[in-house]
């Protein structure tokens, strides 16, 4: 397995080369969505150009939008409300799903029950429609846009979190916890989280890339972020038009969707694995 | 002349995680007569298996041959290839693993398991296999020969099982067949049947095997020779007589003396004027389901069980698995609520659940489980794990706590370093120490051991019951020890309860367990126990009373 694929030693961690480029990937549009602001050639919302969809050129890097502005400062600023609510809802959900799945495996009984059921029926709503009406009915904004995103993808976590809890709280050692008269909460976050830490991680990662897809759906779709600011999913709906121009202007912000995700989703493909030697 | 099979300086490695080269096995020989039965003996980790699966030209993954050769019937395994070992494995080479439980698909009727090598190998049509099968069975002592093999695995008991896979193995028609430690997980008096039908059918067959296990009473039964490993080297070899009776190798002398206990003294004399017992349970009754109306659990486990232990002395309670003997431990935890009776600690009837007891009567009454393993959390080093009930019951922190975990560790004898390991990186009897040392953090009166040392080597289980009796004499501990062995519970016990079916058979001082016990099935019990003695198992089938006792249970 060490000969396919390159393998090292970092700080006692093995990484493999995809990893790692999925990595600078990850941070480079991190970089992007807190210091892109600073970079852009132009004001994202003026105007600078009388050609509409115009092409990559010196002047305008990624060419121009259908009103004449700048892509590749309106990319930059893109980023900012892309990552910023998808990072934002990955970790509301998260939370709220791993706390409440732990509570439910541990806790047992009714708790479990009515909790399992709640969010089941919550999760059988088909999310795109959900987030619709939501939004439809109570109007856009970015808080709004984060809530509907975080409780489209509790329920999910919830049940990743439970199942992988319920696993761990039938092992002796939180039997022993219990016979000690350990309370729930230590239970939880001591005995429980530390050992299903690793999958919750991934799962994170994985729900992060459908957050960014949904968002960039609503977003295509006229809900989510509203001009004149605009993320990359509102970027390629305003620019559809040019898809038969063979405009930059729709290329690139799909192309910047695609390599976040994809990034994302080798990264976890690809964690870095801790090297531990028993014999040593 | 050339034995059937021959192992020659073998060597073995492994790559590790960080890429280090390590030995494994390091020049091993010895050979096989044909119709020899050789057992190769050792702790785990002492390669006994991996030799074993050499003799199919098996390696585990990130194992590999460095040098040596094993020659089976004039072909070394080690030179062949794959597809070469592939056809040898089944019809020259057979294997029966540990766990026959794990070894059969749960999905799939017995019999086409059973004669799926014939029908992977080519060997016969299928219906001559079916036969064969069915013969196996007969000879192998199952019930229903004809019809067995229709059922699921689920739907036939550990020893029927395990003699099952003995019949998959034997289909093939091999001349070798493999033992891997395939009675270490099943109860003593199921051992004999599985042992009596194995030992039946290699005689029958002429067959070679080799027979892997740790347990020198149950190999003194089987092998002709036996072969003594430790650390990837051949420590001694010899005829079973010769091991048995007249050891060179200190290591395997160790290994004998592990096996005969010291008797246990009891540390507290024996109480003159009745005082208040440490520990008692009265009348428990127990089990796991719904509740009916009146409050009776649908599956009873415990049925108005009762004993009680004084206090500095220890109490022993025997069964076969299912007999309820760790739902007893459950229930005086308070784990499981007693549907009625009471549980009384110094005297004070505890609540039935461990929520509602005090933190003080939680301290006092502390319990250990079986498997290391999954009792220490695999996430936390060792000092956080001796830390918690520190600073739990006795509110320490910083440095005292610090030094207590450091106190804790050398009383189980183990080096202060140790704190900062996670319990995957301790050995299996290491781990044991820290899960005791846990108990010991609370300052406990009773400690509750479930099967302890079951899932440990002969010599480490040794010394860890030593550790038993040296804490018992400094802390003035009182111990309910729960386990299917006789042999450990008559090492530190000064009372034994038997338990069948969730009910208390007998009850009687652990010295009088030999002609003392009077109950048929607690008789049958101390019998089934195998003996360093090569004739045990052939004179327990000639004796009427003990057959007739197994085949009524």
């Amino acid at each position: 397995m060490a000969s396919s694929s390159l393998s090292r030693g970092l700080l006692g961690y093995r990484v493999n080369a995809v990893g790692l480029v999925a990595s600078a990937v990850i941070l480079f549009w991190l970089f992007i969505a807190l210091f892109g602001g600073q970079f852009t050639p132009y004001p994202p919302g003026e105007i600078v150009d009388f050609d509409y969809f115009g092409p990559m050129s010196g002047q305008y890097w990624l060419g121009t939008d259908y009103l004449g502005r700048d892509m590749l400062s309106r990319i930059l600023m893109g980023a900012r409300y892309t990552v910023g609510i998808s990072v934002a809802a990955v970790l509301i959900s998260c939370f709220l799903g791993v706390v409440l799945g732990m509570m439910a495996a541990v806790i047992g009984g009714w708790l479990d029950t009515c909790l399992s059921r709640f969010l089941d029926a919550l999760n059988s709503i088909p999310s795109k429609l959900f987030g619709l009406v939501v939004v439809a009915g109570i109007g856009s904004s970015i808080p709004v846009l984060i809530g509907v995103l975080a409780v489209i993808y509790t329920p999910g976590a919830y049940r990743f979190a439970r199942a992988l809890a319920v696993n761990i709280s039938t092992m002796d050692f939180v039997t022993v916890a219990r016979a000690r008269g350990e309370r729930t909460p230590y239970l939880i976050t001591q005995e429980v989280l530390p050992n299903i830490l690793g999958p919750v991680l991934t799962d994170m990662g994985l729900r992060f890339v459908f957050i960014v897809l949904l968002l960039s759906g609503l977003s295509f779709l006229g809900l989510g972020v509203q001009p004149p600011n605009a993320d990359w999913g509102s970027l390629v709906r305003e620019n559809i038009g040019g898809l038969s121009f063979g405009a930059p202007a729709v290329i690139m912000p799909s192309i910047a969707i695609a390599t976040l995700t994809i990034a994302v989703n080798l990264l976890i493909d690809n964690l870095p694995v801790r090297i531990r030697d028993r014999s040593e | 002349m050339a034995s059937f099979v021959e192992i020659r300086d073998l060597k073995l490695g492994a790559v590790t995680d960080s890429g280090r080269d390590i030995d494994i096995i390091k020049g091993v020989s010895f050979d096989i007569a044909e119709g020899e039965i050789v057992a190769l003996i050792g702790e785990s980790g002492s390669g006994k298996t991996t030799i074993a699966m050499t003799l199919m030209g098996h390696c585990r993954p990130g194992c590999y041959v460095q040098s040596g050769a094993v020659v089976v019937d004039g072909k070394d395994m080690v030179q062949l290839s794959e597809r070469q070992r592939a056809a040898m494995r089944g019809t020259e080479v057979a294997y029966v693993p540990q766990s026959a439980a794990a070894a059969f698909n749960p999905c799939k009727r017995l019999l086409d398991q059973v004669v799926e090598v014939a029908r992977i190998h080519k060997l016969m049509p299928m219906d001559q296999a079916r036969a064969k099968a069915v013969e196996l069975f007969r000879a192998l002592a199952l019930p229903d020969p004809e019809t067995i093999g229709q059922r699921y695995p689920h739907q036939v008991s550990g020893g029927q099982l395990q003699r099952l896979s003995a019949a998959m193995a034997l289909i093939g028609g091999p001349k070798l067949v493999i033992f891997d430690e395939p009675t270490t997980a099943l109860d003593v008096t199921t051992q004999i049947e599985v042992l009596r039908a194995f030992k039946s059918v290699m005689t029958a067959g002429g067959m070679a095997g080799v027979y892997v296990s740790h347990d020198l009473a149950v190999v003194a039964q089987i092998a002709d020779r036996i072969v003594v490993l430790r650390g990837g080297e051949v420590q001694e070899v010899g005829t079973t007589q010769q091991i048995l009776h007249d050891a060179q190798h200190p290591y395997t002398r160790e290994l004998l003396a592990a096996f005969h206990p010291v008797p246990h003294a009891a540390v507290a004399p024996a109480p003159q004027a009745a005082p208040v017992p440490a520990l008692e349970v009265v009348g428990v009754t127990a089990g796991y389901g719904p509740v009916d109306a009146s409050g009776v659990p649908h599956k009873l486990a415990l049925r108005d069980v009762g004993c009680a232990l004084e206090k500095g002395r220890n109490l022993g309670v025997i069964g076969e698995s299912g007999s309820g003997k760790s739902t007893l431990a459950r229930a005086i935890a308070g784990l499981l609520p007693p549907s009625s009776g009471s549980i009384l600690l110094g005297g004070k009837v505890l609540a039935g659940d461990a929520r509602q007891r005090s933190k003080d009567e939680l301290r006092r009454l502390q319990i250990v489980f079986q498997l290391a393993d999954t009792a220490l959390n695999p996430a936390r080093p060792v000092g956080d794990i001796l830390g918690r009930p520190l600073s739990f019951y006795h509110g320490m922190k910083g440095a005292a706590r610090e030094a207590r975990i450091v106190e804790l560790l050398d009383m189980v004898r183990l080096p202060a370093a140790m704190r900062h390991r996670l319990p995957g990186e301790l050995s299996g009897g290491q781990k044991q120490r820290v899960n005791l040392a846990r108990a010991l953090a609370a300052n406990p009166e009773v400690i509750l051991c479930d099967e302890i040392t079951s899932a440990l080597d002969t010599v480490v289980a040794a010394a860890v019951i030593e550790l038993l009796k040296e804490l018992q004499r400094e802390l003035d501990l009182s111990y309910v020890f729960i386990s299917h062995d006789l042999s450990t519970v008559q090492a530190i016990c000064d009372e034994v309860m038997v338990m069948f079916a969730g009910e208390k058979v007998e009850h009687l001082p652990a010295d009088r367990i030999h002609g003392g016990a009077q109950h048929a099935y607690s008789r049958l019990l101390f019998a089934s126990v195998p003996k360093l003695d090569t004739g045990w198992l052939d004179g327990l089938s000639r004796d009427p009373e003990f057959s007739a006792a197994l085949a009524r249970r």
